[in-house]
């Protein structure tokens, strides 16, 4: 176990009679990625308030870089950099201050702040815009901002909590760069996503969470060797031809394919392929289909596979 | 499509539940700052995060001037108000009317000042901000003594300018220097010890306008149910006997006494500064350790 970054036991947390955290365990090796992957509500951002100090747990016990989050919070916090959905930096500040009374409040050296800050704002491409006040800032920028406060310190363990939720597509990828740059450099990083692509691209390995609880783990690769890798949706004419696609097709997926209404979903390891063969075997029944969509696998189906029902919204965050 | 093979997933040891992998990576290095400083040590962080936070809001103040010079404007208006509108028609014995309302005007002033605690903890509290300040390695208590220090500058500037206004509609002060220097630092203990009541509705709101409306209703009654700007024995007697006794009208009778004279205790009102001190800040730094 020493030799763990974060190691959290059995954490329980309650919120009234809202059960957020019902036992969680995980352990993540020093310079990996490790992702929360789960819906909202689920319990991550909970998880990842327990770890990074903010809130105590009820029960259970963890622990980052060997220090106790309870009993040794103030050396937990010494260690760690926490950037989130919510872009927590001040808006009437400038970018440059914001990384400045981050420095500050980390107590590191004047002289030290003043290099970190030209450095963290170049590294981020925020050099143009280190001057003006936060709220001309667009979203990607703000979380650009927000990541490259967390790092001022050089923290040796790194939380980010749903990273790129609510960024556009090109934000998005810019974000996941500079990330994989930081674990690159031996960061250990503990990562919540609602997004398969996105724990998919950075973790080293996973853990989906339901209900405050963890419901499976292992590396993506393994994850997605049991799901199939392509999800192919072909609309059918109507329901009697969509039961009839799904026995032609039945060979064909990873899983026994499904039908909702008139849709029938298979999922494959082989996109290409499997489309060809699927097609063939429609056109050998005389079924003519409406329409035909390849994509990656969702969030939602890994919770299909896994619990049987959709990833549903739970009331508490 | 992309390709579905991770890139670094491969060569990296998975994680075990239980058991750990039996060859990691290097060992993270131990942290290089010790996690029990002494007192010295931590009193001179404490200050130094308290001047951090207190910068960072009065940075604030200067990026949203016209927040500032609106805020202004209104105790304006309300020397103006009084001194030219209600003042011919309110008889003070003993006092020239605008001598009378100038410290009732102060104190009422900068306990709405006060109120600005309470709205820009709630506004932090909302925007995650102290979300971060709890997961970094600085003093808890800075981020409400920040704040209120900052909160504490602004009403200094306040009081500065309403000042210059007061002389120019034609307030006197017949006390002295020091004695009415006594009574601004009077008004702005008082209004300081009320910022950490505000900070307890602000964190209990969690938004600005919650904090707002919650705070208005308790300070109505205390700064215009007061000897603030009518002498309080004008007024029904039920009612004197609230606007006699409560902290606002306390301390305007003293900042008067100390400012132009007449009849205040400057102790009694010393009193209830220290006494809300002593109630309101632990209780304020209870409530932020508990607002998760």
């Amino acid at each position: 176990m020493d030799s763990a970054a974060i190691v959290a036991s059995d954490l329980v947390k309650r919120f009234g009679d809202v059960p957020a955290l019902d036992g969680i365990d995980f352990f993540v090796p020093p310079g990996t990625v490790f992702g929360l992957l789960g819906p909202n509500g689920a319990g991550k951002t909970t998880t990842v308030r327990i770890l990074t100090t903010i809130i105590r747990p009820d029960a259970g016990e963890a622990r980052v870089l060997g220090h106790d989050v309870v009993t040794e919070a103030g050396a937990v916090r010494n260690v760690i950099g926490l950037a989130g959905q919510y872009a927590a930096v001040d808006e009437n500040l400038t970018g440059a201050e914001n990384l400045r009374m981050v420095g500050k409040l980390t107590h590191l050296p004047r002289a030290l702040i003043r290099e970190r800050s030209v450095e963290l704002l170049e590294r981020f491409e925020l050099t143009a815009a280190a001057n003006r006040p936060v709220k001309t800032y667009s979203g990607g920028m703000r979380r650009r901002l927000d990541l490259a406060a967390s790092l001022v310190h050089r923290p040796q363990v790194l939380f980010l909590d749903e990273p790129t939720t609510g960024l556009d597509p090109r934000s998005r990828n810019e974000l996941w760069n500079v990330i994989e740059d930081l674990v690159a450099d031996g960061t250990t990083v503990l990562l919540t996503t609602q997004y398969l692509e996105e724990a998919d691209r950075l973790a080293d390995y996973l853990a989906v969470v339901d209900h405050g609880r963890i419901i499976a783990k292992g590396t993506p690769a393994g994850m997605k060797a049991g799901l199939g890798s392509t999800v192919i949706e072909i609309g059918m004419p109507g329901e009697g031809s969509a039961l009839l696609a799904l026995q032609a097709l039945a060979p064909l997926g990873v899983q026994p394919p499904t039908v909702d209404g008139t849709t029938v979903k298979l999922t494959v390891a082989d996109g290409g392929s499997a489309l060809l063969a699927a097609l063939r075997a429609l056109d050998a029944e005389g079924i003519t289909p409406t329409g035909v969509t390849l994509r990656e696998p969702s969030l939602d189906d890994v919770f299909l596979s896994l619990t049987g029902h959709a990833a549903a919204e739970a009331s508490a965050a | 499509m992309r390709s579905l093979t991770t890139r670094r997933g491969a060569s990296r040891s998975a994680p075990d539940g239980d058991a750990g992998p039996k060859s990691p990576a290097a060992p993270p290095a131990a942290p290089p700052k010790n996690s029990r400083p002494h007192l010295k040590e931590r009193l001179y962080w404490g200050a130094s995060d308290i001047w951090a936070v207190t910068q960072r809001n009065l940075i604030a103040y200067t990026r949203i001037p016209e927040a500032m010079v609106f805020s202004s404007i209104q105790p304006i208006m309300f020397v103006l108000l009084f001194r030219y509108v209600f003042g011919g028609a309110v008889s003070t014995p003993g006092f020239r009317y605008v001598d009378f309302i100038m410290p009732g005007i102060f104190v009422q002033t900068v306990c709405f000042g006060a109120v600005t605690t309470g709205i820009g903890l709630a506004e932090d509290l909302g925007k995650g901000l102290i979300e971060r300040f709890r997961s970094l390695p600085m003093a808890r208590s800075a981020v409400l003594a920040g704040r209120t220090t900052a909160d504490l500058c602004r009403n200094v500037f306040v009081v500065l300018l309403m000042t210059v206004v007061g002389v120019a509609v034609g307030f006197r002060s017949g006390t002295g220097f020091f004695s009415f220097m006594a009574g601004v630092f009077l008004l702005l203990a008082f209004a300081y010890a009320l910022s950490w009541g505000f900070a307890v509705i602000g964190l209990a709101a969690r938004n600005a306008e919650t904090a707002q409306a919650m705070a208005f209703p308790l300070l109505f009654p205390l700064t215009f149910a007061s000897s603030a700007f009518v002498p309080v024995a004008s007024m029904p007697g039920w009612l004197q006997a609230f606007a006699r006794n409560q902290p606002v009208s306390i301390v305007i009778d003293a900042c008067r006494h100390l400012m132009v004279g007449g009849h205040g205790s400057p102790l009694a009102a010393m009193a209830w500064t220290l006494g809300m001190l002593a109630v309101l800040v632990p209780l304020a730094v209870r409530k932020y350790r508990r607002t998760a």
